[in-house]
């Protein structure tokens, strides 16, 4: 399977991410440049976690506007898998690929630990090799995850099972709506949390609870 | 040449975690009965045009494109 890792100044994850994408899917991913405006013929585009200009104006707001942005979209309305971690969830909320928004922490605080996330819906090709209501580990590391949307598009995405990932019970880190950690669009090709899967792909890491989710999309799109 | 000042404020009802730290340290510092503090932020551009419409049209389209994030934030423009 073929995937692309979207660079832009101020993204500092995008290592990690070609290391884990490497690994479980035997092949290096593409790296696209935010100037380009087409993406290749991939089957899985991954914008990585970082602070993409330095967070400045808003988390995410300069990047989700710059070219290769306007190609992600074209991607995911082709059905193609489209995955954003921590600064890559905030760009693709604000590139309205996702809906809500991701606020400032409620402590004010940045946090870098490790939480537990419950799997709401293991019935999408992000989730499959999990099981619904599965309690797992991620490490956490952002200063705006607090998640935000309003009443009606809550209630929406909690009716259409979009909600993904919660944060367990107690360790909910920034304060987010429903404890929501991770969602999927509508057309459950996009997804956009918080955490990161990519620093918990083997047991060298301390756990490999990540790692299911790459190789659900991964083995998807294979 | 116009000036215009754009203001962007959290909408009523969207938690601000900052404007609450800020209320705590001004009550902090002695000053009391302050209550509802929101933070925002102003930003003020120069518009190389006279025409007043233009550039309300043109400062409205920059705060739905990119000044702000009308999810969770509001706008006001003046131009002087």
């Amino acid at each position: 399977m073929k995937s692309a890792i979207i660079q832009l100044p101020g993204l500092n994850r995008d290592r990690d991410m070609i290391a884990a994408l490497t690994k479980i899917s035997g092949h290096a991913p593409h790296l696209v440049w935010q100037t380009e405006t087409a993406l290749p013929d991939v089957d899985l585009v991954v914008i990585p976690g970082g602070f993409s200009y330095g967070d400045y104006l808003r988390c995410g707001a300069i990047g989700a506007r710059m070219p290769v942005m306007r190609a992600v979209a074209e991607k995911a309305a082709q059905g193609v898998m489209v995955m954003g971690v921590c600064n890559g969830f905030q760009i693709l909320l604000e590139a309205g690929l996702l809906p809500g928004a991701l606020m400032r922490n409620a402590s004010l605080k940045f946090v870098c630990r490790e939480v537990k996330l419950r799997v709401e819906n293991a019935n999408t090709a992000f989730t499959r090799f999990y099981q619904p209501g599965q309690i797992i580990r991620c490490p956490v590391a952002h200063h705006d995850g607090n998640y935000f949307a309003d009443e009606a598009v809550l209630k929406r995405i909690e009716g259409e099972g979009q909600v993904l990932f919660r944060y367990a019970e107690g360790t909910n880190p920034n304060g987010s709506m429903n404890d929501i950690a991770g969602i999927v669009s509508e057309s459950g090709n996009v997804l956009g949390l918080m955490p990161h899967p990519e620093n918990l792909i083997e047991t060298a890491h301390g756990g490999d609870d990540g790692r299911a989710l790459f190789e659900s999309v991964l083995g998807k799109a294979a | 040449m116009l000036k215009a000042r754009v203001i962007v404020t959290l909408k009523n009802g969207v938690l601000d975690p900052q404007g609450k730290a800020i209320e705590g340290a001004l009550g902090g510092l002695g000053f009391e009965g302050v209550d509802h503090v929101r933070q925002g932020k102003v930003f003020d551009l120069q518009l190389d045009t006279e025409d007043r419409a233009a550039a309300e049209t043109q400062l409205k389209a920059m705060c739905e494109k990119l000044l702000a994030n009308t999810v969770i934030e509001d706008y006001i423009i003046n131009v002087t």
